[in-house]
């Protein structure tokens, strides 16, 4: 044990992470140079276009120092505000944390998160000064930022450049000898975290661990504690750039499990493995990973539902934070109302249906969820507008609150006080960081920054302010349901939930850019927004007056025939509503209102 | 390239199946810049191997500027009896925007010197939707054709076709056109006029005088079969429509050595059906549901019912004797009505 270091890389989004692993995989000989590739944990299709991480990646490496060998763990985690939990569980499985920090953007807001839920869990931090090599870095402000938020001495801020490969013996002597070696009892009960979880479509679901005390060995029986089930253990081992069988799995080390399990929902990130006949304890922190935004996912051929449940089922294998539940909708007929960690998540999902299961999806207005609260003190959760209780059955309605950390610069403080007031904030906190950044605190409805709170955020901060969030619970409010009626019908899956105050702005809105997004039709469309039987906004889409091609004689009619052959799979991708066929896009339009 | 197009001719003497030959079509591109024995040799092959009917339209397309009285002599004389004359305007303005080499006075004359040859079926085209004729303009274009009365008139709407002129100054931002209702107004206008006039519509973009349609440009809305022949040419002979390569110099010396230059494309069940429905729904004489459902099996009415109810009810189509017509109103909308009933 004394020669295991178990560490997670942080840092806020795109700071270096992934790229500084790339560095340390190199330079510990984990990878060959004909095997590297830029940010290689990042293995998803979707990751590598995106440039982003999408899920936490886990490998070990080996680190010869003065004679000895030591094992490396090292887990690399996703910078987006999404996924802070799984984020949580990763730094809950290690020992030391390296805070990455961008030389040139300087500290924001999930590095502050990130850093305090390190501290939480008593990791020891090596702060890491990233992109030294940038013309625009500024190692000292950066430095001096960083010394008074961790407390740390400005020596033990190791600057590097994760392209460059600047820095990188120093940060893997400072995991050697600043990061502690693990501590776990080998004679107690076998006590291991879930920190992550794979689907191999030939082994079933892989799951990764973190042994705290005891061991696991090859044919065991295991219990995971929060969900109950039981599995033996068919195959163990450690997470070399490939998977690498043992017998035996030690305290403080970290591996995976293989046992046949074919649910994705039986592995929750945060459970505990522990064996059948000599339980443990399960391991603080555990936590169902809750949904903080809600949509309808439809197929846009009504005739591919079947389809679609099956995508979503394979989808779920690699995706346990996804949920969902059929729901139907009269617009669009069969569907599922599912539950994502944010924007982000929900984006990935509707794009990984699409490109991995090519299926065509709507996906409806995007919702939090709401409670309404009737007069004896009972709750009836809302995911969906069409669940919104008639509003005289009911005593109150309440939504959820979060509070939001924003670091910018103090040029910004005006502007973004102002947007947060807009969207109905209350500014809570204001601490200067350093002369010029500022951390503001603000309790905000989660509804009002679902949307594009955060491009907004970045636009009037030219690209200087960061966001983390966290909920705090549920407010009373006064939300009302809006909704849209195409030529007098109204379409559910365009509904939302909006507050009493916005909501003649956000029907006007929504109806103007509805004009925009439906495309001119052979009939003339009304569009209408209303709360209850009273319209608030209305816009018209004109009817299409001219679409023949001049000529068709000889040789044009196969150009032709192709053309509108064409036009008609264009057509595909509109839902048929009533008379009137709406783009897939305009069901996403709220997302675009500006 | 004459040589050519004859050679061309007797390769393919077998491929109408001996059928005799109602329509002769001299078109694409100027074939008015062919000479007096150039155009007699080619007539002269097609005589040669094929047997056309007595009274056979032969057209020839020509521009304004190619048809002086000599020129006009020689094919009247050559047995063409039919002209298809490019005016496309009768204001300078306009003729110099679309970069014609004729004038007003040049587009009038021709009409009426082939008149005094004795050419009694003429056809001119004419183009709308273009961005510096305002609706007035249009109209006054339209007023002169009661003056020449052509027994046929071909009118488009104007389109930019990306590596023209056109499509390279759209590129840049120098032109832009005027949109669909500007366009639709100006077809709508045409239509008026033209009917008032006493000519009949009888597809999109062609309308005549009673009994003058073009029997040529009919026979491609009517499935029948056609043999084309040149570069560029297309063929149908009811299964599969053959392309020449459209290279001149790769067409000649292909021919040169007997071999006809073609590619052809083998229509399926859903790519006649498709284009039955986008070419009859353009003419008066619509679609025969009968005919899709006997020759194609695709019941239309069965299938894409209420579709065919709601165009009746809102006056886009009419139904008679299982014949599916468009109206004035549904003409303009066909491609977006024969893409919605395609298979
Ligand atoms: N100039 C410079 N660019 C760097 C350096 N390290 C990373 N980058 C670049 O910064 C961008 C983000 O790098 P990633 O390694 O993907 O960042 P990340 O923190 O893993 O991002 P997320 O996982 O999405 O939170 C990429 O374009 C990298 O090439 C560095 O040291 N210098
Ligand atoms: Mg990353």
């Amino acid at each position: 044990m004394e020669q295991i270091r178990n560490f997670c890389i942080i840092a806020h989004i795109d700071h270096g992470k992934s790229t500084l692993a790339d560095r340390l995989l190199q330079s510990t000989g984990t990878v060959n140079e004909r095997d590297m590739q830029a940010q290689l944990l990042d293995d998803m299709d979707l990751e590598r276009e995106r440039g982003i991480t999408i899920k936490s990646h886990a490998i070990q490496m080996d680190y010869v120092h003065e004679g000895q060998t030591y094992t490396l763990n090292l887990i690399d985690t996703p910078g987006h505000v999404d996924f802070s939990y799984e984020v949580s569980r990763s730094i809950a499985a290690c020992e030391g944390a390296l805070l990455i920090v961008d030389a040139a953007q300087g500290i924001e807001a999930q590095t502050i998160s990130n850093l305090y839920l390190a501290l939480e869990h008593d990791l020891e931090i090596i702060p890491v000064l990233n992109k030294i090599d940038l013309p625009s870095a500024m190692p000292e402000e950066v430095t001096d930022e960083i010394v008074s938020l961790i407390g740390c001495d400005p020596t033990d801020v190791i600057h590097a450049s994760a392209k460059e490969g600047i820095g990188i013996t120093d940060i893997l002597e400072a995991i050697i000898h600043r990061i502690p070696a693990p501590k776990g009892d080998l004679q107690k009960p076998l006590k291991a975290m879930i920190f992550d979880s794979v689907f191999n479509p030939f082994r079933g679901i892989e799951v990764y661990f973190r042994v705290f005390d005891g061991e696991i060995n090859k044919g065991d029986k295991v219990k995971f504690v929060n969900t109950g089930k039981t599995y033996e253990a068919d195959e163990i081992g450690v997470l070399k750039l490939q998977q690498q069988p043992k017998d035996t799995i030690k305290a403080g080390n970290v591996g995976y499990i293989i046992s046949g399990i074919k649910v994705a929902k039986e592995v929750k990130v945060g459970d505990t493995i522990t064996h059948v006949n000599k339980p443990c304890e399960a391991v603080k922190g555990f936590e169902n990973v809750k949904p903080m935004v809600f949509a309808g996912i439809y197929p846009v051929e009504t005739s591919e539902f079947e389809e679609l449940r099956a995508s979503m089922e394979k989808l779920q294998l690699n995706d346990a934070s996804l949920i969902w539940e059929p729901e139907t909708s009269a617009a669009l007929g069969f569907g599922f109302r599912c539950g994502f960690l944010g924007m982000l998540h929900m984006e990935i999902v509707q794009e990984r249906l699409e490109r991995e299961f090519d299926m065509t999806v709507i996906t409806t207005v995007p919702s939090v969820q709401f409670h309404a609260v009737k007069s004896d003190g009972t709750i009836i959760k809302i995911n969906a507008p069409s669940e919104m209780p008639e509003p005289n059955t009911i005593s109150h309605i309440e939504e959820p609150f979060i509070r939001a950390q924003i670091i910018t610069k103090d040029e910004f403080i005006g502007n973004i006080i102002s947007l947060c007031m807009d969207k109905r904030g209350i500014i809570k906190n204001q601490v200067y960081l350093t002369t010029e950044r500022v951390e503001l605190t603000f309790e905000l409805p989660l509804s009002e920054i679902v949307f594009d709170f955060f491009d907004k955020l970045k636009t009037l901060s030219k690209g200087y302010a960061s966001l983390d969030y966290e909920l705090i619970g549920f407010r009373q409010s006064t939300m009302v349901k809006l909704d849209i009626m195409l030529n007098g019908d109204r379409v559910d899956a365009l509904s939302a939930i909006v507050h009493r105050d916005k909501a003649y702005e956000w029907g006007k809105r929504l109806c103007e850019k509805l004009r925009e997004l439906i495309p001119r039709q052979m009939f003339e469309i009304a569009i209408q927004a209303s709360i209850g039987t009273k319209i608030i906004a209305r816009e018209s889409v004109k009817a299409m007056r001219k679409n023949v091609l001049a000529k068709c004689y000889g040789g044009d009619i196969s150009r032709k025939r192709k053309l509108l052959e064409k036009q008609k799979k264009g057509k595909k991708r509109m839902r048929q509503v009533g008379n009137v066929e709406i783009p897939q896009e305009a069901f996403m339009a709220v997302l675009k209102l500006d | 390239m004459t040589v050519a197009l004859c050679e061309e001719i007797k390769l393919r003497q077998n491929y109408l199946e001996r059928e005799p030959i109602n329509t002769v079509y001299f078109g694409g591109g100027t074939p008015s810049i062919l000479s007096k024995d150039n155009l007699s040799s080619i007539l002269e092959t097609i005589h040669k191997y094929f047997s056309v009917n007595h009274d056979a339209e032969i057209t020839l397309e020509a521009n304004p500027d190619d048809l002086n009285s000599e020129k006009l002599r020689d094919l009247y004389g050559l047995g063409v009896n039919r002209l298809s004359i490019g005016i496309q305007s009768f204001k300078e303005e306009v003729l110099h925007f679309l970069n014609r080499a004729h004038n007003r006075k040049q587009a009038l004359n021709s009409v009426s010197e082939a008149r005094n040859i004795g050419f009694n079926n003429i056809s001119i085209d004419l183009i709308y939707g273009i961005p510096i004729n305002s609706h007035e303009d249009w109209e006054n274009d339209l007023h002169e054709i009661t003056k020449i009365k052509p027994e046929h008139i071909s009118s488009y709407c104007l389109t930019i076709e990306p590596k023209t002129v056109f499509g390279h100054r759209a590129k840049m931002g120098t032109l832009s056109l005027k949109g669909e209702d500007f366009e639709a107004r100006q077809y709508e206008l045409l239509i008026e006029k033209l009917k008032s006039i006493g000519y009949e519509h009888y597809e999109v973009s062609n309308f005549c005088l009673p009994g003058m349609h073009s029997k040529h440009n009919s026979s491609y809305w009517k499935q029948a079969k056609y043999l084309g022949i040149g570069p560029g040419a297309h063929s149908y002979n009811g299964a599969s429509r053959q392309f020449n390569v459209t290279n001149n110099h790769k067409y000649i010396s292909s021919l040169y050595k007997d071999n006809i230059p073609t590619q052809q494309e083998v229509l399926s069940r859903e790519d006649k059906v498709n284009e039955y429905l986008l070419t009859g729904l353009r003419t008066i004489w619509g679609v025969d549901l009968d005919y899709l459902k006997d020759n194609y099996d695709y019941d239309l009415k069965k299938l894409k019912g209420s579709y065919v109810n709601n165009l009746i009810d809102n006056r886009f189509a009419t139904l008679d004797a299982n014949d599916l017509k468009l109206t004035e109103e549904g003409l303009l909308l066909a491609d977006e009505i024969s893409a919605s009933l395609f298979i």
